[in-house]
């Protein structure tokens, strides 16, 4: 094999693509082939640099010169001067006459400013299959300081200072549950941690369980400790089975520690976890449901009360948090109540953990004070809406939530400020859409996961659901009439107040929250017939533009259905009547001549 | 493994086992951490890993650790890899292809050059 | 038909049982372990010798079965493809995903490939939005995934599998 002398970065970020990186790399490459350089010049595509505007950029290393706004044109100076005779190409050099990006650039990603870690502080910095390292970081630390230097009502009184809140979704006070647990009198008690993280769009659990599995198997033990329980169960979603196998490691590492099992750390407390695994059922994230589930059951939720602090898991008082707020845990009993409480807001303390997803530029997990106001997260840290889009709405809480329209992005987070907004905190998913997404066709899209995932065993979520989706595909279908929407308003207040669990309770927010801030998206719908994203397909038209239309043919041959007609080098024609809207001749048009209307 | 029955002992595990997070005294000079969590191995993290084990190979280094890690939670640019050498700043790097990984180890580990052009951060988390 | 072994039907179950805490608790994972074991399903006279096993009626473990989306009593593919329909997935390319997937293994939802290889499901949301869209085969995740890809990816399982 060849040496490579050279390696030529070329960046395929998103921007650099769509600002022609790719016929860049061809002419790249041919003009390498040319010299015969192909074999001891590496091409390689890189991530985005960062510097969208001046894309695209090209690299050459090992000089590490940067040129910005490379085409098919100028490419080829950079292989004649630069590779061949060794010259760089100052007219072309990215900022300035070095020609290097300096490091600070790059030096710290803006996703990682304004982030503070508690939940997720271990996340890739430890092994996760290595006990050791957890205890590096002060793990099993808080659960001696409770065994050993705490009353359990201590523990709780802690916890409750703390001003932790559910971090599942309804925020409730955790120190509360416990207390409610501990109080509840019984010779057997349960700890349960609800893994069970099905919202679309929230996958924090998910990296807590895979990226620090043991934080969570400590919190429980002092959550056992606490509320008296002996045993306890991880409910795991079946989906995650990456976490479910870090998991049991853990448990086996724990045991062997003896931080579970008989006498933990040489005391009286006994305390033992077992994993339970979920087979693909939405609503055993519910707890009723959920305890069902590990009974051996349907997964359907029962009436409460009585909630599970009082009667749980086959009758015995339960504590159930989910994996989030059991990773608050160790370090509340390690830094102490006043520690967490100093951070956040008045009614919203500590952090919370979102999973940033849709049109956001930095997609992923982020830890950040309560209070945060929306703009710092969606583009401070999350980098704002890519490719020029203006920001439509965030989706928060999956489809128990509601969308915030852009207007209210001052708004902190906190569970009040959105509960007033008609979204709520939900378990953290937070979906950005932009400009072109349709809010009817969101709010449908919700519908249908809850109609798919209602458990039927009470009428309102399982008929009312269903219902409201009809008349959701009526007005996207343009069939809607105008008292369509005052039936929704109507059926979903229904829903809510009747149905029997949290799932149902919920299901119509989405529609709710979208009717309240974009009901001139239904009325246009409705009305006049028109999608304004030109998103919902019965609405929309394709058409193209004759006087950009140069008859390349190209549409037409790509048009599975043969909709598009015309000569060659002349203006083609689109028959709305055939075309099924499927969006493959606006990809190969070269000359942006296509375009859809609405209607 | 003995069970642990003190605040003392569990102490004795954190020093040894920070010892080896920071790398001192053991007789590495360096660790790359592959983050494994599902994200990365769904975005080729599993290929990333094998480069880097392989490239360490090829160019014969036994001095540097490689070790997985979990999800550091921006997705977005996975797989990402941390390269700490002793002495210098831990490396974060994101969009780690295979190719990548290669010039990591070329460039980072052997010639201690950072490659600026995939760092996501800098510095201690 | 497939034969169902009973004395590994007792192995499995005697195997989760090391997991119980508490009579009653490991029956879904009994099924996980029995589904696993036969390739992605279970057969009903395993079904109702774990009913026997753990001292249940066979109605309960059938509720059970019936119930879970991830359970199924008919025989499925060896690999079950799971293509997440949730909306992070869905607005970065995952209605494109799903089409070529039907396209290349010629199969709708639910259905699988005359050869019995690949199963074709949904799923909710698989906790992998940030390298959406993405497909869950048996416990692989596959993700950031394109048409392309998924060509690669179903010809590189049929490629194992022939090797």
């Amino acid at each position: 094999m060849a040496v490579s002398t050279n390696t030529i970065l070329i960046c395929a970020g998103g921007a650099c693509i769509s600002a022609g990186e790719k016929s860049v790399k061809q002419v790249l490459e041919e003009k390498l082939r040319e010299y015969a350089l192909d074999g001891v010049v590496r091409v390689v595509e890189t991530g985005c640099m960062g510097a969208c505007d001046l894309g695209p950029i090209v690299a050459v290393f090992p000089e590490g010169v940067y040129y910005q706004k490379v085409n098919a044109e100028n490419v080829k100076k950079i292989v004649e001067e630069h590779i061949l005779k060794g010259r760089v190409v100052e007219e072309m050099l990215f900022e300035g006459p070095q020609g290097k990006i300096t490091e600070e650039v790059h030096e710290e990603h803006p996703f990682f400013k304004k982030q503070v870690k508690i939940a997720t502080r271990n996340l890739g910095i430890i092994d996760p299959m290595n006990i050791d390292e957890y205890i590096a970081r002060d793990g099993y630390f808080a659960l001696i300081k409770t065994l050993t230097q705490m009353s359990p009502e201590e523990v709780i009184e802690t916890v409750k200072k703390s001003g932790l809140r559910g971090r599942g979704g309804a925020g409730f006070p955790t120190g509360l549950k416990w207390e409610l647990t501990r109080k509840s009198p019984a010779d057997k008690k349960f700890v349960v941690c609800n893994a069970d993280e099905g919202d679309p769009g929230a996958f924090m659990d998910r990296s807590i369980l895979e990226g620090d599995p043991h934080t969570v198997l400590e919190a429980m033990t002092i959550a056992g400790y606490a509320i008296g329980g002996q045993k306890g169960y991880v409910y795991v979603r079946a989906e995650y089975p990456l976490a479910i196998e870090r998991l049991r490691n853990a448990i086996k590492q724990a045991r062997e520690y003896g931080f579970l099992g008989e006498n933990i750390l040489g005391t009286d407390f006994s305390f033992d976890i077992e994993i339970r695994i979920g087979a693909g059922a939405f609503v055993c994230g519910e707890e009723t449901a959920l305890m069902n589930s590990i009974e051996g059951k349907r997964g359907q939720p029962n009436v409460k009360p009585p909630y599970p602090a009082q009667k749980g898991l086959w009758g015995y008082p339960t504590l159930i948090n989910n994996v989030e707020t059991f990773a608050n845990i160790p370090p509340i009993i390690i830094k102490g109540a006043d520690w967490f409480a100093s951070i956040g807001t008045e009614t919203s303390k500590g952090t919370k953990v979102f999973a940033l997803a849709g049109k956001v530029k930095n997609t992923g997990i982020v830890e950040v004070p309560m209070g945060i106001t929306l703009r710092e997260l969606i583009y401070d840290i999350g980098g704002g809406v890519p490719n020029g889009k203006k920001l439509k709405a965030i989706q928060t809480g999956g489809p128990s939530g509601g969308c915030i329209p852009a207007e209210y992005l001052d708004t902190p987070v906190d569970y009040e400020s959105l509960k007033k907004l008609g979204a709520i905190m939900g378990s953290g998913g937070m979906i950005v859409m932009d400009e072109d997404t349709c809010m009817v066709d969101v709010a449908k899209f919700f519908l249908q996961f809850t109609v798919d995932e209602s458990c039927g065993k009470c009428v309102p979520c399982r008929e009312g659901t269903k219902r409201m989706l009809e008349i959701l595909e009526k007005i996207t279908s343009g069939e809607g009439e105008e008292e369509d929407i005052e039936k929704l308003e109507e059926l979903g207040q229904t829903i809510i107040d009747s149905s029997l669990c949290g799932l149902g309770q919920t299901a119509p927010n989405p529609v709710l929250s979208t009717l309240k801030y974009f009901k001139d998206e239904y009325e246009a719908h409705v009305k006049e017939k028109i999608c304004p994203a030109k998103v919902c397909k019965s609405l929309i038209r394709y058409v193209i533009d004759p006087d950009k239309c140069v008859g390349c043919t190209a549409c037409a041959r790509v048009c599975p259905v043969n909709a598009i007609s015309g000569e060659v080098r002349k203006i083609h024609n689109i028959d709305p009547e055939i075309c099924t809207r499927c969006g493959s001749c606006i990809e190969v048009c070269r000359f942006g001549a296509i375009s859809k209307v609405s209607p | 493994m003995s069970k642990v029955k003190s605040l003392e002992d569990l102490m004795k595990i954190k020093e040894q086992a920070l010892k080896e997070l920071q790398m001192r005294d053991s007789k590495k000079k360096g660790k790359i951490v592959v983050a494994m969590g599902t994200c990365g191995i769904a975005a080729g993290a599993k290929d990333t890993l094998r480069a880097i084990v392989e490239a360490l190979d090829k160019n014969h280094i036994v001095d540097v650790a490689v070790v997985q890690s979990g999800c550091m939670g921006l997705c977005e640019v996975e797989p990402t890899v941390e390269v700490r050498m002793e002495g210098q700043d831990p490396i974060i790097y994101g969009h780690v292809t295979p190719e990548q990984a290669e010039r990591i180890v070329k460039q980072h580990v052997i010639e201690g050059k950072v490659v600026s052009d995939l760092v996501v951060r800098k510095g201690e988390v | 038909m497939v034969k169902v072994d009973l004395d590994k039907v007792k192995e499995i179950v005697e195997k989760v049982k090391q997991e119980t805490l508490e009579e009653g608790d490991i029956l879904i994972n009994t099924l996980h372990a029995i589904q696993d074991y036969y390739n992605n399903f279970v057969p009903p006279e395993a079904a109702e010798e774990v009913a026997k096993l753990l001292n249940i009626p066979v109605s309960r473990v059938y509720e059970v079965l019936s119930f879970y989306s991830m359970f199924s009593i008919k025989p499925r593919g060896k690999y079950v493809i799971r293509v997440c329909k949730s909306l992070p997935c869905h607005v970065t390319g995952g209605r494109e995903v799903m089409e070529a997937l039907k396209n290349k293994l010629g199969i709708e939802i639910g259905e699988t490939t005359a050869d019995g290889m690949f199963t074709l499901e949904t799923t909710s949301c698989l906790g992998l939005c940030g390298v959406a869209p993405v497909i869950m085969i048996n416990d692989q995740s596959f993700g950031n995934l394109t048409p392309e890809k998924i060509d690669e990816i179903i010809e590189r399982f049929r490629g194992d599998e022939n090797a």
